[in-house]
């Protein structure tokens, strides 16, 4: 393995060495490749790169067409711009200037939420908050953090080979055991905030591991199990909540009580950021998850299982063992995911505590082409629309869905790099036979 | 579906008439020793609704006794599934007695000592409940049975929901709404048949992105354009009852199976025209060969990609008519995710009937019952909690891929997008 995917820090999406299950073989040459190769050729490289859309440049270029399709559709979705095209025969260029003033001043809102807003920098110059300048990236990193955890679970699940669709199930386990340590339990001040995310992690891996095991033992899809167990854990949960022992005392609704100060992921910047150490857990999680892949024996074992499953067996791995072992970690890290959300930015257990982590982490895990560095990287895009969106909403009163549109856009084009190279009139890869090695089936 | 086969021959021990057996006799024990020991007084079932022309007598039972006879026999039929090497028919039979004795216990027992149980309004909500499930199990059925896996049916429903409302209210017609409705499903289905066969997307991959999608623009638009128009937009009547003549009449049968929206009708048709159309025609044996073994169907002269273009879309257009029937056909209005995991339901319910319109039709009807009794016996006051019952699909699914259908039985291509070589 190269330098690359020693950690989140240095593993930018490059391909060149670490080929995931959901990755087809490429035989031409990657961006990092052509990159790190000094010479004449190099920029030769680099541009065929280009035009044949390796896979960074069909992500970047997947990224684009799918912010191109949100303007459009928050353009032609509004009022006035509507109101302005019922007059585009006498006015055509009001018309145009009108849609597009709406789609950009929705995205500069988009962005003044999630990464930097001008305002707040020139209000510190004047005796403003200086916390206000880096309040957008503390939200972003606050709706990554969740996003980064189930979005490893799925990740690695998919290096073995399986399909974790179950991260919202495994969430709200460990979102639950997480909370209630937190709110019921009384430990001293940081060996109860590390019991409760250890509690998390636990509460996650019983349900990944007992995916891991009905597959193992029986041969049932891990798909369909884990599809059904979300629902399952959906009405546990609420099950659990109007009970009396955790629900909070005189509330009428199904909430719990607010975990203790004690159990409270700390800030990282002071009281008036949200970031909080569930970030730092996420970043440590990848990292971990980058060196299990790497670095050990399970980490060959689960990507050998996920790259050949018959080649395991004759090689004298157990890949029944290894579902078991991959998803129970898959499980507690969807956990963490969920004590990051209940201890870090919630501290109540709710019905809808799960909110859609579970299904963005699938998302996520394929954008960051189930690498942890990969992962990392998308969580933070996503976690920049999601905060940003809120921001934009408020501002210009577009829903927030519009966020969803576009990572759900971005995905889809992702996952077809054929259709994104015809859109851009890229060239076909050479001898590169995409899609049927991502397509498995029931049958994986 | 060869590896899994591989690791069952590997790993099981017992065999499959076994397990279900010991299934069997578990749910006896549970009549006998949770229904029947725990059952106090009479149990009322009403079969008039209010009015009926012609009134039933309620039937009043004495409730444990029923639940330890119903038990009695299910054990009996346990053992008789695992001593005896039944044949195809005796065997289904035996599981449909099983599971009818395991139902009528349950609702004894929780009806019993309290307000009468309404049996055809639950029926009525029963059906109504499994519109949805049954079209979305029959879109499934319909992709998957041509090689295609279709996880987007949440998302057909819910673009069927959304158009239906939105056109049926814009326009003042129901039956446009019905037919936007449908084509919406079918818009989904295109998608979903472009990017699986043509672009290769790992089809499981492609469902849940479409679901988000789906759930995404349905959002939005419902944010940006419902809320603020509610009364132009989102404001459509619903179908109302049509009786059908003579058969409207029978009592009990009459109100549960032929007085309802023209959905439920759709429903059977539907369900009718799927089954033949699959294993009685030319063509249902062409989409089967598709889905087995598309290299030779193509060998053949099958057209194997546009069979599989028409099976999508065509499933797209039924599930978005079962998304209809949410909008239109009882609520009145299109509300933010008004699917709530139906969709993920009826996948489930086509699973459960092992990829077979009528399986999965059973499934579905079975699914939707325990919808309707966790709304109906809130009220009568049944001591489980609804929320278990809402669980109770999802759990019997788990169930079942785990102990019936965890070995092979879906389409041997399906999933594999098919390369011509």
């Amino acid at each position: 393995m190269s330098e690359n995917d020693s950690g989140p820090a240095t593993s930018q999406p490059s391909v060149a060495s670490d080929r995931g299950t959901v990755e087809a073989p490429e035989a031409a040459p990657s961006p990092a490749d052509a990159l790190s190769s000094k010479g004449p050729g190099a920029g030769i490289a680099l541009l065929n790169a280009v035009l044949e859309g390796s896979s960074t440049v069909v992500t970047i270029l997947a990224i684009i067409l799918a912010v191109v399709i949100g303007g459009l559709l928050i353009a032609f979705t509004s009022p006035q711009v509507l109101h302005a095209w019922s007059h585009v025969f006498s006015a055509p260029g009001a018309a145009f200037s009108q849609a597009w003033d709406v789609a950009a001043s929705a995205y500069s809102a988009m962005f003044e939420g999630a990464i930097i807003n001008p305002h707040t920098i020139s209000a510190a110059f004047h005796g403003g908050s200086t916390a206000a300048i880096f309040n957008p990236l503390s939200e972003t990193t606050v709706n990554a953090t969740p996003l980064i955890l189930a979005g490893l679970a799925v990740a690695l699940a998919f290096r073995a080979g399986m399909f974790n669709i179950g991260a919202t199930g495994q969430f709200i386990g460990g979102a639950f055991i997480a909370g209630w340590i937190g709110f019921a339990v009384s430990l001293p001040i940081v060996i109860h905030v590390v019991v409760a995310v250890i509690g998390g992690f636990v509460g996650g891996a019983i349900i990944g591991a007992f995916v891991g095991d009905l597959k193992a033992r029986t041969g049932a899809h891990e798909v369909i199990v884990t599809i059904m167990l979300n629902y399952v854990m959906e009405y546990l949960l609420l099950f659990l909540l109007g009970l009396a022992v955790f629900r909070a005392s005189g509330s009428p609704n199904p909430i719990s009580p607010q975990v203790m100060n004690s159990a409270m992921l700390p800030l990282l910047a002071g009281h008036n950021l949200r970031i909080n150490a569930g970030f730092l857990v996420a970043l440590a999680a990848a990292a971990a998850v980058a060196w299990l892949l790497n670095r050990t024996t399970l980490g060959f074992e689960l990507r050998t299982v996920g790259a050949n499953q018959n080649a395991a067996r004759a090689a004298g791995m157990s890949p029944e063992k290894t579902w078991v072992r991959v998803m129970l970690i898959c499980g507690g890290l969807a956990g963490l995911a969920g004590a990051s959300v209940v201890l870090g930015s919630d501290f109540a257990l709710t019905p809808q505590i799960y909110g859609t982590y579970g299904i963005d982490a699938i998302t996520v895990a394929l954008l960051g082409r189930a690498k942890p560095g990969g992962v990392v990287l998308a969580a933070l895009l996503y976690g920049s629309l999601n905060a940003g969106s809120v921001t934009m909403q408020a501002q210009t009163q577009i829903p927030v869905d519009i966020a969803t549109v576009i990572q759900a856009l971005i995905v889809l084009f992702v996952a077809a790099p054929p259709f994104v190279r015809e859109v851009f009139h890229l060239r076909a890869r050479r001898g590169a036979a995409e899609g049927q090695l991502l397509a498995k089936g029931w049958s994986s | 579906m060869t590896t899994m086969t591989l690791v069952g021959q590997q790993r099981f021990a017992f065999d499959r008439q076994r397990v279900i057996a010991t299934i069997f006799v578990m749910l006896g024990l549970v009549d006998i020793f949770v229904f029947g020991l725990y059952s106090n007084g009479d149990s009322v079932f009403t079969f008039t609704l209010n009015g009926a022309a012609v009134s039933v007598p309620n039937l009043v039972m004495a409730a444990a006794p029923v639940c330890y006879g119903l038990g009695a026999l299910t054990v009996v039929l346990g053992f008789v599934y695992a001593g005896m090497r039944l044949k195809k028919l005796p065997q289904r039979l035996v599981a449909g007695t099983v599971t009818l004795a395991f139902v009528v216990a349950f609702l004894v027992w929780s009806d019993a000592g309290r307000f009468p149980l309404p049996f055809v309004s639950l029926m009525q909500s029963t059906m109504l409940a499994s519109i949805p499930l049954v079209l979305g199990a029959l879109s499934g059925c319909l992709c998957e049975r041509s090689g295609v896996i279709n996880i987007a049916i949440e998302g057909q429903l819910l673009l069927g929901a959304f158009a239906g409302a939105v056109i049926a209210s814009a326009f003042g017609s129901l039956w446009f709404g019905l037919l936007s409705g449908s084509l919406a499903g079918g818009l989904l289905a295109i998608l979903l048949g472009v990017f699986a066969i043509r672009y290769m997307v790992d089809q499981i991959i492609l469902g849940v992105v479409l679901n988000v999608f789906a759930s995404g623009l349905t959002g939005y638009l419902y944010d940006q354009a419902l809320v603020p128009y509610q009364t132009r937009l989102n404001s459509p009547s619903t179908f109302s009852p049509v009786k059908i003549p003579v058969l409207g009449d029978i009592p009990i049968i009459g109100p549960i199976l032929f007085d309802s929206t023209i959905f439920l009708y759709m429903t059977y048709a539907a369900v009718a025209l799927v089954h033949i159309g699959l294993f009685k025609t030319r063509w249902g044996l062409r989409v089967r060969a598709v889905g087995e073994h598309p290299t030779a169907a193509d060998t053949v002269g099958i057209r194997v990609l546009w069979t599989r273009y028409r099976n999508v879309i065509i499933g797209g257009l039924v599930a978005g008519i079962g998304g209809a029937s949410l909008s239109i056909g009882s609520v009145g209005s299109f509300g933010k995710d008004m699917s709530s995991g139906q969709g993920y339901i009826a996948l489930a319910a086509m699973i459960f009937g092992r990829w077979t319109p009528l399986g999965a039709t059973g499934a579905a009807l079975l699914f939707g019952f325990s919808v309707a009794c966790a709304n109906v016996l809130g009220t009568i006051g049944c001591p489980i909690p609804s929320d278990f019952l809402l669980m109770l699909p999802y759990v019997a699914t788990i169930i079942a891929v785990a102990g019936f259908v965890g070995r092979s039985q879906a389409p041997k291509a399906d999933g594999q997008p098919y390369v011509k070589s």
